[in-house]
């Protein structure tokens, strides 16, 4: 019987045995396919085994399939607020109600055809079809030709300059001559195996748990505009748990991490080679905005001093300290990212703003009429109806979890009785849609090239029996939303004519609250400068890029950290 | 002999049956829709286009058909091998995406449930003998089955990954490597299969090895064991009777943990980031994606299913009882 026990311990030794073999251990330690040192390994994108190339079915495609394979006609730094022509060479307003764009000469597909006109017109008029994305496109677009092999114009029934400008540098292009046969099934739901774009990679494999690009080496861009993106192969880790994805940044075999890990600030002042954008807190450049949703439709949130009184009880930075270590910032009260803060008009915030002023918020409740008359600590309505509230947040989501408790406390401390809930996420996103809810937090409207999304979130009308993305709290105001459409019609060069718009809407959303600002989530990136350096960082001498991998960040010229990162020494 | 297998097929053809139907139904009744929760991810700002989204999605995966029809329509495609096509990760088909993570958890599980099974019998038996050996292996056993796979996986992930750096903690083989019958690859296959392996076949190890050293120590003490002894019957020959009755209630258990281990598998599988049929489960789970989700359960179903029917089968070689049974059934 001795004799027979044996098995456990010869893999024992054979796994000690292949240990000392391969020694280095590590993901991406070792001689293989992708040497360490020319390879760029990531995560923070993907979330499940890549499913499908294709740049219309923008929620789900493999990670860089819009930015390494298909391209975009401009790119948006949303920092220097700069359109950067990109498959475009220039594209201008030549009318009241048309746009013409030039497109660069020379750009191959990586099959060898060249990129046209046709194919610009092509891309735009698959919007036609009602599974695709941007279909609304065509509410206000009258149509697209092809005047000449570069040249594309555009006649528009409703020139939405801020919305297109937004379209032009969002959308990738297709090559017509192999797409123009596909059904709408395959345009709008084909996996779309071996993606054939314009961009500086190409598709080598994957697998469950990676996604494999292969550098292009005949990328239009190097010799147009001087840019080489360096690493030779990009490695992009599906994976579902920080614990892990954190486990790989420390140990060097991930280059750059996407994920949001609670905690990492002490990695990053603890170990030198692991760095963020900013050294200190918040360490994260700023990427959307946590707003306090309260539905309109229930009492007592239909009363804007209500409203006011709750806003001034929150303690952001109980928040901000407590489950995000300082990793997030406080929103501005306008709720306006960084990256907007020119808009920011300083004097409506001034007089409209609010602070964490439990004492401010007691005597708004008391001058609108919410006094405690049982005697519980608790206020009641006017009409002496007891308040009774609930916020929800998805179950799981610890750091919101944590951060509804706060509310919740804070709201409690001023005498409003705000329970904290946490449904399950499919739960939450029917309650939202349907409007069965008290309070939420949510943070659907990303960093982008104009605060009209933002605003777009806030006021759109009309209210609809299912809101599905915008306008939650089903807040209805004729005069705000009237001004998102102007905004939308304002060209983005007139700065002063949006100054303009921007002001009037903060007004409204400060004296009215529909969405209460909380804090600003981090585009959460840290990286590990063993393998590859110069990334982004506030620091003078790096470059400003956005240093992420995230989907849709490409176009806002993350695409472009790539060709300023370099070899560690 | 064939009453006894016919009615055995017979109740597990109605197993299967039910349990498939219930594992359809249980998806349609949590709240959600699956086709607005993977839209929701889509950066569609106007309404009405993505109203329109939903209408096309909802009737390419038949969701705005009545639930009776789905009902037969799902047995329908069934029948053909169809399980549908992924929500999640759409299009991929489901058939595909339990196929490409299958292999790396059988290739975790099995050998973990049967090595396990195997040594922990052993060991055991082994320990019931020996004073020494029992106190030993008494509280590490009861220690190791105490604990709960996820957490003795995060232990050796941080010990003899991360702080001794001997083994990787994530993947199911090196990120720098194509597959390929190379000894670099399979050096790496090996190695990321390593930890997780370990952390099952340890908690595993324990629960058998307890059991059977219960086990054996009960039997030596049965009145034939006694009697056996009194007629001076050799030591050697006692032992294997006690072993070979104490082995039923342990060939039962394998087949029962043939079917629990999975949910053992799905932590564990997460803790080290592999790529198996339990991170797919979470993640339908997380994102309602009904198709993946039955897919892996039938996958699960028609395994334990099977797993039962061959320790039905061992049973009649095993247990002269049965055998006389199904004489008497034929008589």
């Amino acid at each position: 019987m001795r004799n027979r026990m044996k098995p456990p311990a010869a893999l024992l030794a054979i796994g000690l045995a292949a240990t000392a073999c391969t020694g280095e251990g590590g993901g991406g330690g070792g001689a293989g396919a992708y040497p360490r040192n020319e390879t760029l390994y990531t995560t923070g994108t993907q979330w499940g085994p890549p499913a499908n190339w294709n740049p219309i079915m923008n929620w789900t495609y493999a990670t860089g399939t819009v930015g390494y394979a298909y391209e975009t006609l401009f790119l948006y730094d949303p920092y220097a607020d700069e359109y950067t022509p990109w498959l475009a060479e220039s594209g201008d307003w030549t009318g009241e109600d048309t746009y013409e764009l030039k497109l660069r000469e020379g750009v191959e597909w990586t099959d060898g055809e060249p990129l046209t006109a046709d194919d610009v017109v092509f891309t735009v008029e698959l919007g036609q079809m009602d599974s695709v994305p941007y279909s609304s496109l065509w509410d206000w677009l009258d149509g697209a030709e092809a005047v000449d092999d570069h040249t594309v114009r555009f006649t528009f029934s409703d020139p939405r300059r801020q919305e297109w400008a937004n379209w032009i540098y969002s959308n990738a292009i297709v090559p017509e001559h192999l797409w123009a046969d596909r059904s709408e099934e395959e345009v709008s739901s084909g996996a779309n195996e071996d993606p054939i774009g314009t961009g500086p990679y190409v598709y080598e494999t994957h697998d469950e748990d990676r996604m494999v690009w292969a550098k292009n080496e005949d990328w239009w861009a190097t010799e147009a505009l001087g840019h080489e993106v360096r690493p030779d192969h990009i490695v992009d880790i599906v994976n579902s748990s920080n614990d892990v994805a954190l486990g790989l940044l420390t140990q060097n075999d991930i280059d750059i991490s996407n994920n949001f890990l609670p905690g990492v600030d002490q990695t990053i002042d603890g170990d030198p080679q692991i760095s963020s954008y900013h050294p200190e807190p918040p360490y994260m450049l700023s990427a959307n905005t946590a707003w306090l949703v309260m539905n309109m439709e229930r009492a007592p949130m239909d009363d804007p001093e209500f409203r006011r009184a709750l806003a001034h009880s929150i303690d952001m930075q109980r928040i901000v300290e407590g489950p995000y270590s300082n990793l997030v910032e406080p929103a501005d009260p306008t709720g306006l990212l960084p990256a907007w803060e020119d808009f920011v008009d300083r004097s409506v915030v001034d007089e409209h703003g609010f602070s964490h002023d439990p004492d401010e918020a007691r005597r708004l409740l008391e001058e609108a009429g919410y006094t405690d008359e049982n005697g519980d600590g608790l206020v009641e309505t006017p009409d002496g109806d007891p308040v009774d509230l609930t916020i929800i947040v998805p179950s799981g989501w610890t750091d919101w979890m944590e951060a509804i408790r706060i509310i919740s406390e804070s709201a409690q401390e001023v005498g409003i009785d705000l329970d904290a809930e946490f449904p399950d996420e499919a739960a939450l996103q029917d309650a939202r849609e349907t409007g069965e809810f008290d309070m939420l937090i949510n943070n659907e409207r990303q960093l982008s090239n104009t605060p009209w999304t933002y605003y777009e979130y806030l006021f759109q009308l009309p209210v609809q029996e299912r809101q599905t993305r915008t306008n939650f709290g089903r807040y209805e105001n004729e005069e705000a939303w009237g001004l998102v459409q102007d905004l939308a019609r304002t060209p983005v060069e007139d700065r002063e004519g949006m100054q303009e718009i921007i002001s009037e809407l903060q007004e409204i959303h400060l004296t009215e609250m529909p969405v209460i600002p909380l804090w600003y989530n981090g585009l959460w990136s840290q990286v590990n400068n063993g393998t590859w350096t110069n990334w982004p960082s506030a620091a003078e001498d790096t470059p400003d890029h956005l240093p992420t991998t995230w989907r849709n960040y490409n176009q806002l010229g993350a695409i472009l950290t790539l060709t300023e990162i370099e070899p560690a020494q | 002999m064939w009453r006894y297998f016919g009615r055995k097929l017979f109740v597990y053809a109605l197993t299967f049956f039910v349990a498939v139907t219930i594992n359809w139904m249980i998806p349609r009744f949590m709240p959600g829709d699956p086709v607005r929760s993977m839209l929701a991810r889509a950066s569609v700002g106007d309404a009405e286009a993505l109203e329109s989204m939903r209408d096309y999605y909802s009737s390419l995966f038949g969701l705005d058909q009545p639930v009776w029809r789905q009902y037969l329509n799902f047995w329908g495609s069934l029948a053909q091998g169809d399980l549908g096509t992924s929500v999640w990760l759409f299009p991929a088909p489901v058939s595909e995406v339990i196929m490409g993570a299958v292999p790396y958890t059988l290739g975790l599980l099995i050998p973990a449930i049967l090595l396990s099974w195997f040594a922990g019998n052993k060991f055991g038996a082994f320990a019931a003998r020996g004073k020494w050996l029992d106190n030993t292996v008494l509280p590490v056993g009861y220690l190791l089955t105490a604990t709960p796979y996820m957490w003795l996986g995060i232990l050796l992930a941080w010990s003899l990954g991360i702080v001794a750096g001997i083994f990787p903690t994530a993947g199911a083989y090196g990120f720098a490597l194509q597959p390929s019958w190379s000894w670099p690859f399979l050096a790496s296959l090996l190695l990321h299969w390593f930890l997780p392996f370990l952390s099952l076949f340890l908690v595993a190890f324990g629960g058998w090895a307890i059991g059977m050293r219960n086990m054996i120590i009960y039997e030596l003490e049965a009145d034939y064991s006694n009697y056996l002894e009194a007629l001076g019957a050799p030591r050697r020959l006692i032992r294997g009777y006690a072993f070979r009755n104490a082995m039923l209630p342990q060939l039962t258990g394998l087949a029962l943990q043939l079917g629990t281990i999975v949910a053992g598998a799905l932590l564990t599988e997460i803790v080290f980031s592999y790529p198996g049929l339990g991170n797919l489960i979470l993640e339908a789970l997380n994102n309602r994606d009904f198709f993946l989700l039955q897919g892996a359960f039938l996958f699960i179903v028609l395994g334990v299913l099977i797993a039962n029917f061959v320790i039905d089968v061992l049973y009649v070689l095993v247990d002269p009882r049965i055998r006389m049974q199904m004489q008497g059934g034929t008589a």
